[in-house]
């Protein structure tokens, strides 16, 4: 797995206090691992910092809302990491 | 200060957009009904009012960062310190420096001091929402009082 998803595993787990063995590439991080939306904020700003980067939370949660984006294409951890790594790709850019 | 009321803020004394910071000063009143209790006959202020007070500092610095577009909730404190003690007519100098600025959240870190001698300190954390109904003019009445629409924004 790659080291994205490792340290972002390592942030759900140690914010949320989630075991790590929970938390695989397929989990949804709202349904699957029970996270709510000011934990989510608390490992938004630890992704953030980790990486540098600005998750465009207020983004996401618009399309989904307006049903432009189904939440998995952000909320299941696969997904998340491969955002991460497109943002970090494009701060280097 | 108004302790009952939950001013905790006199008087915004800088708004720094570059370092993003703010600076401002509040003085402990000598007599309040919080006193009455906390605790009879050893008047001295609440943790949780200096934590308070800390996030209104940090509250303002969002708003005027942020240009009164948004309201910021706090949502999180984190390795909150009480040093001293805190008792009538102190007179607090209180500091905000905006730490990061999230999508839809904002962290500052905060500290209180006395005289040059440090109070308190912590780090805060606030969720970034449109303003309630009513709340926005609300918000700016209350920078007007401290000084800070006039000055800063």
């Amino acid at each position: 797995m790659s080291s994205t998803f490792e340290t972002v595993a390592g942030i759900i787990s140690e914010t949320a206090d989630i075991p790590r063995e929970q938390i695989t590439p397929e989990s949804h991080a709202i349904e699957d691992l029970g996270i709510d939306s000011l934990a989510f904020l608390d490992i938004a700003f630890a992704i953030d910092k980790a990486f540098g980067i600005k998750l465009p939370l207020e983004q996401w949660t618009q399309e989904v809302n307006e049903g432009k984006a189904p939440a998995e294409e952000y909320f299941v951890l696969k997904n998340l990491v491969a955002r991460i790594d497109a943002l970090v790709a494009a701060k280097q850019a | 200060m108004r302790l009952e009321y939950f001013e905790m803020i006199d008087r915004v004394t800088s708004l720094d957009r570059e370092t993003k910071r703010i600076e401002v000063s509040s003085v402990v009143p000598q007599e309040s009904p919080v006193f009455e209790g906390h605790f009879p006959g050893h008047p001295l202020v609440p943790g949780v009012l200096l934590t308070e007070t800390m996030a209104q500092a940090s509250g303002y610095l969002v708003l005027g960062l942020m240009g009164f577009t948004h309201m910021p909730f706090l949502m999180g404190v984190d390795k909150a310190r009480f040093r001293t003690f805190v008792g009538p007519g102190t007179v607090l100098a209180v500091t905000a420096q905006l730490e990061h600025e999230g999508s839809g959240y904002a962290v500052t870190k905060a500290r209180i001091t006395a005289e040059g001698k440090p109070i308190c300190d912590a780090e805060l954390r606030f969720r970034i929402m449109p303003f309630p109904e009513g709340m926005d003019g609300l918000m700016r009445a209350q920078a007007r009082r401290i000084g800070l629409l006039e000055e800063s924004v």
